[in-house]
């Protein structure tokens, strides 16, 4: 897929075969899966044999008759066309995707020596085989990688040229079929069969293939059908009042007042709002594996963030340096420069940088230095370096001032209690207390003071969450921080609330415990650990980064592995079913335009006083419409070409205004229902004038 | 239109909202079986008629074992009412020395009554013995009133809570309507009519001489009871062919100004007890505020069609209003009120012949009927009613808002889209296909009093009023043949248990789901907005429904007159 998705509505590539795929999906097993349009083709059917029957006997307004049956026709092929214009661009994607699945040679390793393989065709390999992937080498199946780093092309899924990294363990060790190794090589072992790949699965997500009713359209299909079963009962019963007033009214005109009845908007019109809203997700480089997952985006009512890389940039940073009484500043800087000099970490970098920038200290080089780096590790929580037998260490204050307690050397002042361990829990209390972390620092038994370290949250990231919570969504922010630390981020970020000290199954209890009191609820992650969560969650979007687990258990999945999308797709959600209510209401209010342009015509002979020409009822002809052929023929061509006129808003969607729920329906009531209400009797009325002009009726 | 009469009009509604509040306090305290006034009196004999039932007030049903109980419980009262029809000759209680009803008549008064519908195709007088309308026709009136109630409160109960399984007991909801509602208010309400002149006794038909030395018998009996629960309980059946309209059925003014009051009472204040038992007054109020806008654009369309007057009638040189079959007594502004709080609370009683309105006039009273029912409506059935058009509106607009529907906190999905759809479905259904057939049958059209668009309405309105269980009359039309006995009665049933087993299943699917709590992404049902898009979902739906219907009837008939053309 390339990142160029501009393909616009009116793209002649899209269209033309559409117009073919029109006339397919005239077939009666593809027409049922759509009632209302299903019914639409019954009764032209219905006409069309009347009119040949007509037409053989003779007799009848043939030429009108003839129009009516053609526009109806019409009506069905543009629900079509709607459709197919939808798949239309789904199929685009689909092909460039394909491409990315061509024909690849697997080596399938025979032993644990990865120099024995045999080179076999990637479609034959089996879920638990394991592959040889070397540089330049096309990635076979989807896999998850377990020996070996390289740097992977993924272009191919997410349209980002930059390769990424996968290695064995961690979270970080999925592959994709189709994608490039760039450099070095790693071993697979193969988790999806020939045909079942995330690219195959993507490929017939794009093309609609496997697309389902979701809950909602099927919702919203039974009240589209009850609407026609009324329209039925309306029309049918209309011969009978008819006979009874002494006129007769002919079965095209009775078809024709039934079909602009029935809700053909939205009918026409669903399939595709439906298939665009998958799409533009895909768009936006979010692939949903189920269009039951995009409805539920709309219906989010908690976010759950990870605090790092969502909500504050990935890495903390250093910003200050305290020092304890009796230190200088400068003394701290140093040391903690010293100690952070291998460490390659963006903490560690920015340790080295605030020496350097504020206290105006060089870095060194460890080579000239003499310094052996000791690096982190989770047992001792500390890292420095050792040089001619002095050693400076930073680390997590418990772990700094044990290490110092057990220290030979250590010298009174650094007891437990001593005015120096109080002066220093003080200081990293307060760093705590506002959201930072605070990182002691000692040198050979003595400690010197603390290094500050803060989350920076995300610039423009609050008005994010003022945004979201006018969509009436609370946010969450989870974080492996202590409580008090987490207070002051999410703060500092305007979360609603907030997960401290987070474990996968705190996550998950969260969730169900929302979920317990009728909350629906998103989130994203790419750990293992994250995927039983992202399988609780309504709406789980698992990062393409993520492990193989993740991305299982999640029912999105995101290729720019951006966590902050989530807005977009409760965005992308909302939209999909605001455009289903709005062409629904539109649909539904047009019907009373349409009854004062046919009703009047159908029952103008009604009832005609003597000296008059037409009945009583012609006082309800307010667009006056200049003849009752004129009058239906203009009702059943409006109710065509507002279809064709509704595809390109189907497929864009209603947009959605964070604006609070009663003043988005107002807007949309005054829009697509007052203007459902207008907007056909202009429609008509100009149609008339247009029908009479070229003499057509 | 005088402004004497705008004033008698919003006198009206201003005693039926003050009553709301008190009304819906204490009926909410009687379903939840709390402590009332009555509690030490009906107390004992509640509890001894649950242990008859073989039941108790803890237990709780399913919404099929509510909907099974309600169906034998009604199957049972109409067979009770069809055997005392056709025995009545050889039973006590029958001064006047009535003889048996006949089967197809019978039917159909017994589905009226059992229906709530209260359509009469025979005169009271002159065909039911005293104990038929007594031990038949007013315990139907109270059971049918008490049923309709049960629903509404099972309903009610639905939306009210959360993750359960029961939605009430049916046998519980019943006694406590009947013992603590209607039972006492009818009483104090008997009272107040016997004052008022309305005769109550079960002696025999008196007979007097009249000014010329004739003899006349005057019909009299227990008028006055049967008339306090054929209001309150929105039956509307009259003791007297000319119902509300007869002297003895309401005798003046405060009669008719109590009589109208106690139509909307009970369903008003329904409203409430809904607001209430959801823990969230507004939402009632909104309710009954889009039935009160309804109703009074129905009331000021038809006085104002009443007030204006027949044109052709002016040209005569006679001026003023249409006075035709109207009662003196009430007036032109009381007719059309009452025309149109007994069409949209489904009562039936008349205190004027809705025929005799102007085509536009007497169209007000079709279209409340048409639209279900839903304008404060019959007890019980019009709150659940105007909900399954909730049920629809909320939907279509939930999804305008950007979310999966809800309403108070409950999703609205494909099981209650599908039962409200039916319910709706249903009221065409009948008054449709019934109108379409019989106005092509000739023994229909031969029961038409009128020729043209008015025979027409005549038609319309009586298979309107039958799935309506409405059951007031066009006049006109002399409905008591085979097919019409037959088939109006169908209707009716139709009208009611094709809406009844819906809502029950709606209140089972909803009992069984989560609340949701409010957010800024659910759009508010309790405001304006909501009354707005409510009236315009049931008006649409109603009106394009009906409309060729009403265009080919009164409609085609008012343009038809100011061409000077009448039928």
């Amino acid at each position: 897929m390339s990142n160029s998705k501009s393909a616009s509505i009116m793209d002649a590539g899209i269209l033309l075969p559409a117009i073919g795929g029109a006339f397919r999906k005239l077939d009666p097993r593809t027409l049922a899966r759509n009632p209302v349009m299903f019914v639409v083709a019954v009764v032209s059917a219905l006409t069309t044999v009347l009119f040949v029957k007509d037409l053989v006997s003779g007799g009848g307004n043939l030429g009108f008759t003839l129009q009516i049956i053609i526009w109806l026709w019409f009506t069905v092929l543009f629900a079509n066309f709607a459709e197919a214009v939808a798949e239309g661009r789904g199929k685009a994607q689909a092909d460039s995707l394909r491409k990315a699945r061509t024909e690849t040679k697997a080596k399938l390793l025979t032993g644990e020596d990865r120099t024995k393989y045999k080179l076999v065709p990637g479609t034959s390999l089996k879920v638990g085989d394991a592959v040889l992937v070397e540089a330049g080498d096309i990635i076979p199946s989807d896999g998850e990688v377990i020996e070996g780093v390289a740097s992977v092309n993924e272009a191919a899924i997410t349209g980002e040229s930059a390769p990424v990294i996968r290695e064995s363990g961690g979270d970080r060790s999925a592959v994709t079929g189709g994608t490039q190794v760039l450099s070095d090589w790693v071993r697979v072992r193969i988790t999806a069969a020939s045909g079942h790949t995330f690219l195959d699965r993507m490929i017939s997500l794009v093309e609609g293939a496997e697309r389902q009713k979701t809950p909602n359209e099927i919702a919203l299909n039974i009240l589209l059908v009850g609407m026609t079963l009324i329209f039925v009962l309306a029309t049918a019963t209309i011969p009978s009042f008819a006979s009874y007033s002494g006129g007769y009214i002919s079965v095209t005109v009775l078809v024709a007042l039934f079909v602009t009845l029935i809700p053909t908007t939205i009918g026409a019109l669903l399939s595709a709002i439906g298939i665009a809203g998958m799409d533009r997700l895909v768009r936006f480089n979010v692939l949903a594996m189920s269009g039951r997952a995009v409805e539920a985006a709309g219906d989010v009512d908690t976010l759950l963030l990870d605090k790092t890389g969502t909500i504050t940039l990935g890495n903390r940073q250093a910003t200050q340096f305290r020092p304890v009484k009796g230190v200088t500043e400068q003394e701290l800087a140093d040391a903690a420069q010293l100690a952070s000099l291998a460490d390659e970490t963006p903490e560690g970098r920015s340790i080295v940088v605030l020496a350097k920038e504020k206290y105006a200290i060089r870095a060194r080089d460890m080579a000239t230095l003499h310094a052996t780096f000791v690096p982190f590790t989770a047992q001792t929580r500390m890292s420095g370096v050792d040089i001619d037998g002095s050693s400076v260490r930073k680390g997590a204050v418990d772990s700094v001032l044990a290490h110092v307690n057990q220290s030979t050397v250590a010298a009174h002042a650094t007891r437990p209690g001593s005015d120096t361990v109080r002066d220093l829990q003080a200081i990293a209390d307060e760093i705590a207390k506002s959201g930072g972390t605070p990182l002691a620092v000692e040198r050979d038994g003595r400690l010197l003071g603390v290094i500050h370290l803060k989350d920076i949250v995300k610039g423009g990231i609050r008005e994010r969450f003022t945004e979201l919570r006018r969509m009436g969504i609370r946010t969450v922010m989870i974080t492996g921080d202590n409580p008090m630390t987490a207070a002051a981020i999410a703060a500092e970020a305007g979360v609603d609330d907030f997960l401290a000290q987070a474990t996968p199954e705190d996550k998950l209890k969260l969730i169900r415990d929302e979920q317990a009191k009728g909350k629906l609820v998103a989130m994203c992650g790419d750990g293992t650990n994250d995927a039983p969560a992202l399988a609780q969650a309504d709406v789980g979007v698992a990062m393409n980064t993520g492990t193989v687990a993740a991305r299982e258990a999640g029912n999105m999945i995101d290729l720019d592995s951006d966590p902050t999308k989530l807005i977009e797709i409760v965005e992308i959600g909302k939209a999909l079913l605001m455009t289903r209510g709005s062409l629904t209401t539109f649909s539904i209010a047009n019907d009373v335009a349409k009854y004062f342009a046919i009703i009047p015509a159908m029952f103008a002979v009604f009832y005609v006083a003597p000296g008059q020409t037409t009945g009583p009822l012609q006082a309800l002809n307010v667009m006056h419409l200049a003849t009752p052929q004129s009058a239906i023929l203009s009702a059943i061509i409006f109710n065509a070409l507002i279809i064709i006129a509704l595809i390109p808003l189907s497929l864009k969607g209603v947009k959605y205004r964070a604006i609070g729920a009663g003043a988005l329906l107002s807007r949309n009531l005054l829009v697509y229902g007052l203007g459902g209400l207008i907007v056909p009797f202009v429609g008509i009325k100009a149609i008339d004038m247009i029908v009479t002009t070229l003499g057509l009726a | 239109m005088t402004l004497n009469g705008w004033i008698q009009i919003l006198v009206y509604c201003g005693i039926v909202i003050l009553l709301v509040k008190p009304l819906g306090g204490y009926m909410h305290r009687v379903f939840d079986g709390d402590r009332t006034l009555l509690s030490p009196l009906f107390g004992p004999l509640e509890r001894g008629l649950y242990r008859v039932c073989g039941t108790s007030e803890r237990e709780e049903q399913h919404w099929t074992t509510y909907a099974v109980a309600l169906l034998l419980f009604n199957l049972a009262g109409f067979l009770v009412l069809y055997a005392l029809q056709r025995l009545q000759g050889s039973l006590p209680y029958n001064p006047a020395g009535m003889t048996a009803v006949e089967p197809g008549l019978a039917f159909n008064t017994a589905a009226s009554f059992m229906t709530n519908t209260n359509w009469q195709n025979y005169g009271g007088e002159s065909t039911m013995s005293y104990l038929v309308q007594m031990a038949g026709l007013t315990v139907q009136n109270f059971v049918s009133a008490a049923t309709g109630i049960a629903i509404a409160i099972a309903l009610i109960r639905g939306f009210a809570r959360a993750s359960g399984k029961s939605i009430g007991n049916f046998w519980v909801d019943m006694t406590r309507s009947t013992l603590y509602l209607l039972l006492p208010f009818c009483v104090v309400l008997t009272l107040a009519y016997v004052w008022l002149g309305m005769p109550q006794t079960l002696g025999a038909y008196v007979n007097a001489t009249t000014l010329e030395g004739a003899q006349q018998t005057i019909a009299v009996g227990p008028v006055a009871s049967q008339v306090a629960i054929k209001m309150l309980g929105t039956n509307g059946g009259g003791f007297f062919n000319a119902n509300a309209a007869h002297p003895f059925e309401n005798p003046d003014a405060i009669s008719n100004l109590i009589q109208m009051v106690s139509i909307f009472a009970i369903g008003a204040a329904l409203t409430n007890v809904f607001g209430r038992m959801i823990g969230n007054q507004r939402q009632g109020w909104a309710i009954l505020s889009a039935m009160g806008v309804m109703f009074i654009a129905g009331v000021a369309i038809c006085y104002w069609a009443e007030a204006a007057g027949n044109p052709l009638v002016h040209a005569l040189g006679i001026d003023g209003g249409n006075m035709e079959g109207k009662e003196t007594r009430f007036g032109i502004a009381l007719s059309a009120l009452f025309a149109v709080i007994t069409t949209a609370a489904s009562c039936g009683a008349v205190n004027a012949m809705h025929g005799s309105f102007t085509a536009l006039g007497g169209m007000i009273p079709i279209i409340n009927m048409q639209l279900g029912e839903v304008i404060v409506g019959g007890v019980g059935a019009g709150l659940y009613g105007i909900l399954m058009y909730i049920v629809v509106a909320v939907f279509v607009a939930g999804l305008m808002a950007g979310r999966t529907p809800e309403y108070l906190g409950k999703k609205i999905e494909a099981k209650e889209v599908k039962m409200a759809m039916l319910a709706i479905l249903c009221l065409p259904l009948a008054m449709l296909i019934f109108t379409a057939i019989a106005v092509v049958l000739p023994t229909g059209v031969a029961s038409m009093g009128n020729a043209g668009p008015h025979g027409f309405s005549e038609v319309l309105y009586a298979y309107t009023s039958a799935a309506a269980n409405n059951g007031s009359a066009f006049g006109g039309l002399s409905g008591n043949t085979p097919w019409y006995n037959i088939t109006i009665g169908i209707g009716m049933l139709m009208g009611r248990f094709l809406v009844i087993i819906p809502a029950l299943a709606i209140a089972g699917s909803l009992v069984a789901k989560k609340t949701v709590p409010a957010s800024a992404g659910t759009f508010p049902t309790d405001g304006p907005l909501f009354v707005g898009l409510l009236i315009g979902v049931i008006l649409i739906v109603g009106g394009l429904t009906f409309f060729p219907a009403l265009a080919v009837g009164p409609i085609i008939e008012h343009l038809a007159m100011a061409h000077g053309q009448t039928f």
